[in-house]
C-alpha cells in the first residue's frame, strides 16, 4: 500500500501488519513449497547423473544424457502418445456428459437436485483405486458379467479377454475413469450455468431464440470461462493418469502412460537418473500445457483454482 | 428452472432422467458391492447376481488370512489421512485467515504458489522423494506419507477456505464489540459459528483427497508399517495361489467406501459449495 | 442515557490525511444528533469513534461526563445499528435480540431476557418473526431487528450508521418516522450518520454538517436552511440546492448576470466592499410575479427571464432559466459542487412556481424574487455574508424548547 515514509505510523501499522500476515500464511507457504519446489529441483539434478540405486557407485554425471536416452527411445513415444490419447478422448467425452448432467441438475425441481446432486458426489469421493477395481472385475474374463450381457453386440464374446488387447484395455481404463472425473466437471460447469443471467435467456426468448440457438449464442458462450478452467484443469489431471492403469494392466497390452513408465523407472528399476529426467519432461509438460492454455485460450487460471484443484486425482 | 407443476410427460421423462443418472452414478459401486458377497464359485460364474450371498469376504479380511494385510492397512489410512487433514486445515486456516483479512505483500504469490502445486504432476515428486526418504529414513514412515500428502491437500484448503473466508460479513465482530463483548467473545460468538462450517467443509475435502492417494501410497512404503489401503488393495492375494484375490478386494473396497458415502450424504451440499467456491465468484 | 463530549477529535490515517479534523461536538441528554456530510466527510468516522471502533488520535471523548477514549467498545454501553444492519445470521430474530444480554452471563436471569426480547419485538412489530432466522426476513424487518437488539440494551446512547440507506424510498420514508418515535418515546441519546438530507432535516433536534473531516456548522435543520454559516452548508442543505448567482453590489444595487436587484441595506453594506459575491437564492424564494399579490411584491422585486423548460411534480413545479456565469467564480463554484458530490456545476437557475401555473419551456416570464431573504456569500472564503447569528441562535433554541416538551410529554405518558 503505502509505505513510502518510514517514520510514519500508518506505515509502521501497515508493517506489522506484513509480518502478521506472513507469520499466518508463512508456515503453510513453506510446506507447499518444501514438498514440490525443492523436490522437482532435486530431480532436475538428479537427471543430470546416470544414477542406479543398484549399483550407487557408478553414479556419474552425463548432462542430458538421460534425456537423450529418453527421447530417442520409441517406449517413451509410445507411452506419450497413449497419454494424450486417453487424455484427449477422456476430457472430450467428460465435458459432453459433464454438461448434460449439469444441464438436467440445473433444470430439476428442487427436491430432484439434491437427490441427483448426493448420487454424482458418489463417484468424486470414491478412491480412483476402488473405480478401478469396480470396472476390472465388470469386464474381467474370470469374474466379470459384461461378456454374459452384452455377449449379442459383435465382437464381444464370452471368451474376449478385454485387457489383453490396447484398445478394449484402454476403453475400459478410460470408462472408470470417465465415470470418476464427470461429476467434477458437471458441478464446475452446474456453477457456470447458474451465472447465466436469467434476464439474458428471457431476452433471447422473447427476441425468437430456439433452444438450441439459446444454448449456442447465450449460455455456452456466458458459460466460457468457466468451461476452459474445467477443461484445462481435467486435462493436467487425466495427464497424470496412474491408478486405473496400474490397476487394470500395470502398463501391460501397451498401456503404459507416463506416469507408469516414471513409476517403473524409479521404483521398480531403481533408476534414479532416467526417473528423475522423465519427472522433469511431465513437469515440463503440464507448465507447456498451462502456458498454452493462458496464452491461447486466455484462461484466467485464478477465477476456478479452488474448484479445480478439488478433485480427487492426481 | 423447471415450472412448479409438471405435465405427465415431464413426469415420465424426469423419471427417467433420473434413473438414467442414478445408475450412471451407482451402478459401478453396486457392481462391486454384489461382488463382495459372492461365494468363490460364484466369482467365477461371470453374473452379476451371486446365486448364494455370504459374509466369507469380510471374514477373510477382518478376522481371516487377509486380516493383517487389511486392517494394518486400514489403521495406516486413517492414522496418516486423519493427521493430514487435520495439520493442512490448520495450516490453510491461518493462512487464509490472513489472506482474507490482511493486507500483505505476496498474498498473490501464495494463492499463485497453491495453484502451482495443485497442478503438479504427483509421479515428479514421487522419484527424488523416494530417493531423498531413503537417505534420511522417512521411506516406509507415516511420517514419510503425511509431508507428502499435504502438497495435495493444502492448496485446495488454502483455496476453498480463503473463498469462504472472504464471504464473512467480518464487520459481526464489531457489531458484537458494540453490543457489549469482549475480543475473545466477539470471536468466538461471531465469528467461529460463521467460518466453522467452512473449515469443515474443507476438512471434508481434504479427507477425500488424501484418502484417495494411491502414488504416494504405493511408492513410498514397502511393508505394512505405512501402506496406505489403496496401496495395500493392489497387493492382496487370493486364499491360495490359484485363486484369485477379487472377493477380499471388493469386500475391502466397500469397507473403504463407506466412510466416503456417509460423507457425501451427510454433507452433499457444503461439499458441492466448497468445490466450486472460487468456480463461481469471479 | 448520557450526554456525549466530543473536544478537538482527530483520526489520522496510515498516510497522515486527517479524515477527522479537530471536531468538537457537545451532546446533550436525550438529544438527537444528526452527522451528516458527502462521501469522504468523516461522518461515519465520528460515529465509529464514539462507538470504539475507532482508534482516537487525538482529541477527547466523554461520555456521561467520563473520558472513554481508551476504553473497548463494550464499557462504552453504546447501542450500534449498521448499515448493512450486521445481524448474526447463525441465529434466530429471538437470539439476535437476546444477543447483548447474553454475553454478560449471570446479569440476567432466563425470564428477564425473555420479556424484554418480547417487549422489544412487540414494540417493532416483530413478534410473530421470532423464531426466524435473518436470510428469511424482508429490509425493514432486518432494520427492526437491528433495533431490537439496540433497545434491549438499555444503552446510554444509540448510534445510528446510514441505518436506512438499503431500504427502497418508501420503506425509508416509514423506518424514519418509526425511528424518529421510537427515539422521542424512550429519549435516549442518539447518533444518526446519514447523507441524506430529508432524514438528516427531518430527524434531528440539530444537525452537525462535515466536510472532509472538518465541522462546518452546528445547528438545529431551521437555523441551517435559513442562517447557513457558509456556502458550502448553503448548498448542501435543501433539494433542489441554493442557487448562487454571480454579482456585484454598486449602491443597493446588485448587478447579476439575470438582471439587477435592489437589496435593502444592511445587506448591501455587508457585500459593497467585495469585487464579486455569490448571491445565495433558494428556488421557493422566487415565484411568478402575477401570483404575488401587491402586499408581498413591495418584499421584493419582479424581473423577465426567458425559461429554457420547466418540470412538473404534481405537488410542485420547477422553472429553469439559464444564465451566462461569471468566470470569477466558476473555480468556486465548480469545487463546491465536487464537495456536494454533485457532477458538475450548473449554470441554470431553478425557480419554484406554482404547481398550478401554465407557464413553459421557452415562453418569457415575469418573475418575481423575495429579495430580504437572499444571502450574500464571498466567494474567496465561502462565508455568508449576511448571516444574522442572533436570529439563528433563535432557531436553535426554539428546536430545543420544543424537544425538552416533547419529551416531558412522552414521560408523562410513560408514568401515567
Amino acid at each position: 500500500m503505502t509505505a513510502t515514509a518510514e517514520k510514519n505510523p500508518a506505515s509502521r501499522r501497515a508493517r506489522q501488519e506484513a509480518r502478521l500476515g506472513w507469520y499466518l500464511a508463512g508456515p503453510a507457504f513453506l510446506v507447499m513449497l518444501a514438498v514440490t519446489a525443492y523436490p522437482i529441483a532435486q530431480a532436475l539434478f538428479d537427471s543430470l547423473f546416470s544414477h542406479r540405486l543398484t549399483a550407487p557407485d557408478e553414479r556419474e554425471f552425463i548432462g542430458l544424457g538421460n534425456y537423450t536416452t529418453i527421447l530417442t527411445d520409441p517406449v517413451f513415444g509410445r507411452a506419450m502418445a497413449v497419454t494424450l490419447f486417453i487424455t484427449v478422448v477422456t476430457v472430450a467425452v467428460e465435458l459432453v456428459l459433464g454438461f448434460a448432467l449439469a444441464l438436467v441438475m440445473h433444470k430439476a425441481l428442487k427436491r430432484l437436485r439434491g437427490l441427483l446432486r448426493t448420487s454424482i458426489l458418489v463417484p468424486y469421493g470414491i478412491i480412483t483405486v476402488v473405480s478401478a477395481f469396480a470396472w476390472y472385475y465388470m469386464f474381467d474374463i474370470n469374474s466379470g458379467f459384461i461378456n454374459s450381457w452384452f455377449s449379442w453386440v459383435p465382437g464381444i464374446t464370452e471368451d474376449l479377454d478385454w485387457f489383453s488387447n490396447f484398445w478394449t484395455a484402454v476403453t475400459v481404463i478410460m470408462l472408470s475413469e470417465i465415470w470418476k472425473t464427470t461429476p467434477f466437471i458437471a458441478l464446475l460447469l452446474l456453477a457456470g450455468l447458474a451465472q447465466v443471467p436469467d434476464d439474458l435467456l428471457e431476452a433471447s426468448r422473447v427476441d425468437g431464440a430456439t433452444w438450441w440457438q439459446q444454448m449456442y449464442k447465450v449460455i455456452i458462450p456466458n458459460m466460457k470461462a468457466a468451461i476452459m478452467v474445467a477443461v484445462l484443469f481435467r486435462a493436467l489431471d487425466a495427464f497424470r493418469i496412474f491408478d486405473n492403469v496400474f490397476i487394470m494392466t500395470g502398463g501391460e497390452a501397451g498401456t503404459e502412460v507416463l506416469a507408469l513408465l516414471t513409476y517403473h523407472q524409479t521404483i521398480s528399476r531403481l533408476e534414479i537418473g532416467l526417473g528423475s529426467a522423465l519427472s522433469v519432461i511431465m513437469f515440463l509438460c503440464v507448465v507447456l500445457m498451462c502456458w498454452a492454455a493462458i496464452k491461447l485460450f486466455n484462461v484466467d487460471l485464478a477465477r476456478g483454482t479452488d474448484a479445480s484443484s478439488g478433485k480427487g486425482e492426481k | 428452472m423447471a415450472a412448479g407443476k409438471l405435465t405427465s410427460k415431464q413426469r415420465v421423462a424426469w423419471t427417467f432422467l433420473t434413473i438414467g443418472v442414478l445408475l450412471y452414478a451407482l451402478f459401478p459401486v453396486a457392481s462391486i458391492f454384489v461382488t463382495s458377497f459372492k461365494t468363490q464359485a460364484d466369482l467365477g460364474s461371470n453374473q452379476f447376481w451371486p446365486t448364494t450371498w455370504t459374509w466369507d469376504n469380510y471374514e477373510m479380511i477382518f478376522v481371516g488370512g487377509a486380516q493383517e494385510l487389511f486392517l494394518t492397512a486400514l489403521r495406516n489410512s486413517i492414522g496418516i489421512t486423519l493427521i493430514a487433514t487435520a495439520v493442512a486445515v490448520v495450516l490453510s486456516t491461518l493462512c487464509a485467515y490472513a489472506i482474507a483479512r490482511l493486507n500483505f505483500p505476496g498474498k498473490r504469490i501464495i494463492l499463485g504458489t497453491a495453484l502451482a502445486v495443485s497442478i503438479f504432476p504427483v509421479i515428479s515428486v514421487v522419484t527424488p522423494l523416494f530417493n531423498l526418504w531413503r537417505t534420511i529414513g522417512l521411506y516406509d514412515t507415516w511420517l514419510g506419507l503425511i509431508i507428502p500428502y499435504l502438497s495435495l491437500t493444502l492448496p485446495i484448503s488454502i483455496w476453498t477456505l480463503s473463498a469462504f473466508f472472504r464471504q464473512i460479513p467480518w464487520e459481526l465482530e464489531q457489531a458484537a464489540l458494540v453490543d457489549g463483548a469482549t475480543q475473545w467473545q466477539a470471536f468466538r460468538k461471531a465469528i467461529v459459528p460463521l467460518a466453522a462450517p467452512g473449515v469443515f467443509t474443507t476438512a471434508i475435502i481434504a479427507f477425500f483427497i488424501a484418502w484417495n492417494d494411491f502414488v504416494y501410497g504405493i511408492s513410498l512404503t514397502s511393508t505394512e508399517a505405512a501402506r496406505p489401503v489403496p496401496a495395500a488393495l493392489a497387493f492382496f492375494t487370493g486364499a491360495s495361489q490359484f485363486e484369485e484375490p477379487t472377493g477380499a478386494i471388493s469386500a475391502a473396497a466397500i469397507v473403504v467406501t463407506i466412510p466416503v458415502v456417509v460423507l457425501v450424504l451427510l454433507f452433499q451440499r457444503q461439499i458441492v459449495s466448497g468445490l466450486t467456491q472460487g468456480a463461481v465468484k469471479g | 442515557m448520557a450526554s456525549i463530549s466530543i473536544r478537538n477529535l482527530v483520526k489520522e490515517y496510515g498516510d497522515g490525511y486527517p479524515a477527522v479534523n479537530d471536531v468538537s461536538l457537545e451532546i446533550e441528554d436525550g438529544e438527537f444528533v444528526i452527522l451528516v456530510g458527502p462521501s469522504g466527510s468523516g461522518k461515519s468516522t465520528v460515529l465509529r469513534m464514539i462507538a470504539g471502533l475507532e482508534d482516537i488520535t487525538s482529541g477527547e471523548l466523554l461520555i456521561d461526563g467520563e473520558r472513554v477514549n481508551e476504553k473497548p467498545p463494550r464499557e462504552r454501553n453504546v447501542a450500534m445499528v449498521f448499515q448493512n444492519y450486521a445481524l448474526y445470521p447463525h441465529l434466530s430474530v429471538y437470539e439476535n435480540i437476546a444477543f447483548p444480554m447474553r454475553l454478560h452471563k449471570g446479569q440476567f436471569s432466563k425470564e428477564e431476557v425473555d420479556q424484554k426480547v418480547r417487549k422489544a419485538a412487540e414494540t417493532l412489530e416483530l413478534t410473530e418473526h421470532l423464531d426466524r432466522k435473518p436470510a428469511n426476513l424482508s429490509g425493514g424487518q432486518r432494520q427492526r431487528v437491528a433495533m431490537g437488539r439496540a433497545i434491549v440494551r438499555e444503552a446510554a446512547a444509540f448510534l445510528f450508521d446510514e441505518p436506512l440507506s438499503n431500504l427502497d424510498a418508501k420503506l425509508r420514508g416509514q423506518m424514519r418516522t418509526e425511528i424518529s418515535q421510537l427515539q422521542r418515546r424512550l429519549n435516549t441519546t442518539s447518533v444518526y450518520v446519514t447523507h441524506d438530507q430529508t432524514e438528516a432535516m427531518t430527524l434531528g433536534d440539530r444537525v452537525a454538517v462535515l466536510k472532509k473531516g472538518e465541522l462546518q456548522q452546528v445547528a438545529s435543520p431551521r437555523e441551517l436552511y435559513e442562517q447557513p454559516l457558509n456556502l458550502f452548508v448553503a448548498g448542501f442543505i435543501g433539494a433542489p440546492s441554493m442557487n448562487f448567482l454571480p454579482g456585484s453590489v454598486e449602491g443597493t444595487t446588485l448587478k447579476t448576470p439575470i438582471g439587477e436587484i435592489e437589496l435593502n441595506e444592511k445587506q448591501a453594506e455587508a457585500g459593497r466592499d467585495k469585487e464579486v459575491v455569490l448571491a445565495g437564492i433558494r428556488p421557493e424564494f422566487f415565484d411568478e410575479a402575477s401570483q404575488v399579490d401587491a402586499s408581498q411584491r413591495a418584499k421584493g422585486q419582479v424581473f423577465t427571464a426567458e425559461l429554457s423548460h420547466t418540470e412538473w411534480l404534481g405537488n410542485e413545479q420547477y422553472a429553469y432559466v439559464n444564465y451566462e456565469n461569471d468566470p470569477r467564480v466558476t473555480d468556486v463554484l465548480q469545487s463546491l459542487a465536487e464537495d456536494m458530490d454533485a457532477d458538475e456545476l450548473r449554470t441554470q437557475l431553478v425557480v419554484a412556481v406554482d404547481a398550478m401555473s401554465t407557464i413553459r419551456g421557452g415562453d418569457t416570464a415575469e418573475l418575481w424574487v423575495n429579495t430580504r431573504r437572499i444571502h450574500l456569500f464571498d466567494p474567496a472564503t465561502g462565508e455568508n455574508l449576511t448571516r444574522d447569528a442572533e436570529a439563528g441562535a433563535r432557531l436553535t433554541e426554539m428546536a430545543r424548547e420544543d424537544r425538552q416538551r416533547e419529551a416531558e410529554r412522552a414521560g408523562a405518558k410513560l408514568s401515567s
